[in-house]
């Protein structure tokens, strides 16, 4: 298994976010990760991405410990969360540059001009951020998470704020990106959107999951999820 | 240490500087005032302007870098980019000594206009190369004891009253010895006089750059 957590838990102060969380994702596999707000989506791929510690339980990546061996990890990940993690003084390029150093991405004049033209920001790339629309900015947000050839994407509410055109366009990057074999753990909230990306749902309620079913039971899921919504 | 990535971390800060003009300016005109206002609201005769000199002198540059101090990690906040910097595959070290050279150049560089105007207003001759060596042991000791404190009150709502709260009583043997050490060595008083002091501002230094290495990691979980 890529990824693996044994009762993973999460308190901040007395509160549980989660509550014994136990996944296996194999290399490869796309995930949606789906739940009400405060279900515990955000503080999973928090953990997973090795910025907050978790308070009981074990994370695995690779084989890596999350806890103990986190700077293993981290080469190995792209994360895009609600935030770009972008400077808005920079332009395209040297937001990416910026992150190519930070990487240690070697022949990254070529790795930057192919992704710019994969998120289609060429036509941007010398414009700063701050005049980008959200939807750029995500497309960049993207162009970041995987300059440094990641293993594992871990999206955070990727389509949230984007009209119909960014979003497929965000779809369509993500779905090259599965092609080429990265695992994709990702949040959402429009399983409609993802459904054309995802193999598998995970349906967190609660901070534990309550059901982890392929994407082919998407209809009887999403009659679930709807219902577990509005409760 | 991965000098790649910690000259990408500076060369990002600077760059920014230079492009958002947040930081030095508000610290070059902060420190101009405060070094008018002590001139003129004191009215002080010669003598008494050369025993309070230093000393005045360091209360300026020590209100100037703590309005520094509060931007340094502030920046990455207000743009949410401190988790890009935390999911980076680099010592959190690095990002320390990053914030902690691109604000020592801040300061420095306000120290390269305020010290000549300031020698001007107090008609007192600052550029002995003992008194220059001594100025800048103090900063880096200011410059990384405030570092470590923003850092620590980064995740605090109140964090432009809690970095002053907690900087400042931790700076004040740092202050007294470079006080000291700067008057002396301005009043020519012999290496014997001078050195207490310069060598605690050395020890200052030494002490919490450990300190900082030792407990950087920390100061940054969530």
């Amino acid at each position: 298994m890529l990824i693996e957590t044994k009762s993973l838990a999460k308190f901040y102060g007395l509160n549980p976010v989660l509550r014994g969380i136990d996944l296996q994702i194999p290399a490869g596999q796309a995930v949606g990760l789906l739940g009400s707000n405060g279900a515990g989506k955000t503080t999973l791929l928090r953990l997973l991405s090795t910025l907050t510690a978790p308070t009981a339980g074990s994370v695995t990546i690779a084989g890596y410990d999350l806890t103990s061996q986190a700077h293993a990890i981290r080469p190995l990940l792209g994360v895009v969360s609600h935030k770009p993690l972008l400077y808005d003084t920079f332009n395209a390029v040297e937001n990416l540059k910026f992150y190519a150093d930070l990487y240690n991405v070697t022949n990254y004049a070529d790795r930057i001009g192919d992704l710019l033209e994969q998120v289609g920001l060429t036509a941007y790339a010398a414009q700063p951020i701050r005049t980008y629309s959200r939807g750029m900015q995500q497309r960049l947000a993207v162009a970041r998470a995987l300059l440094h050839a990641p293993q594992i994407l871990l999206l955070d509410e990727p389509f949230t704020g984007l009209d119909q055109q960014a979003a497929q366009l965000l779809e369509e990057i993500l779905l090259d990106a599965k092609q080429h074999g990265i695992t994709i753990l990702l949040s959402t909230h429009q399983l409609e959107r993802a459904q054309r990306l995802i193999d598998r749902v995970v349906l967190l309620k609660k901070g534990k999951v309550d059901r982890d079913v392929s994407i082919t039971d998407l209809d009887s899921l999403t009659a679930y999820f709807n219902a577990a919504v509005s409760a | 240490m991965n000098l790649r990535a910690l000259f990408a971390l500076v060369r990002k800060d600077l760059l920014h500087e230079y492009r958002s003009r947040e930081i030095v300016i508000a610290m070059l005109v902060f420190a101009f005032l405060v070094m008018v206002i002590f001139n003129f609201a004191l009215e002080l005769n010669k003598t008494i302007r050369e025993t309070v000199a230093v000393g005045v002198l360091w209360v300026t540059f020590v209100f100037a870098a703590t309005l520094g101090l509060n931007r340094v990690f502030a920046a990455e906040s207000d743009q949410t980019s401190l988790d890009g910097l935390l999911l980076a595959p680099i010592d959190r070290t690095i990002i320390f000594a990053a914030k902690f050279i691109s604000t020592l150049i801040f300061v420095v560089l306000v120290q390269l206009i305020i010290v000549p105007l300031f020698s001007m207003f107090y008609s007192i001759n600052l550029f002995d190369p003992l008194f220059l060596l001594t100025l800048f042991l103090g900063t880096v000791g200011y410059v990384i004891v405030g570092t470590l404190i923003a850092a620590l009150a980064l995740k605090s709502r109140s964090r432009e009253i809690l970095l002053p709260i907690l900087l400042l009583p931790v700076s004040i043997p740092l202050m007294l010895a470079v006080v000291k050490a700067g008057k002396n060595i301005l009043e020519g008083a012999e290496w014997a006089l001078v050195r207490p002091g310069f060598s605690f501002v050395v020890a200052f230094d030494v002490i919490f750059i450990a300190v900082a290495i030792m407990t950087f990691d920390y100061l940054l979980e969530d």
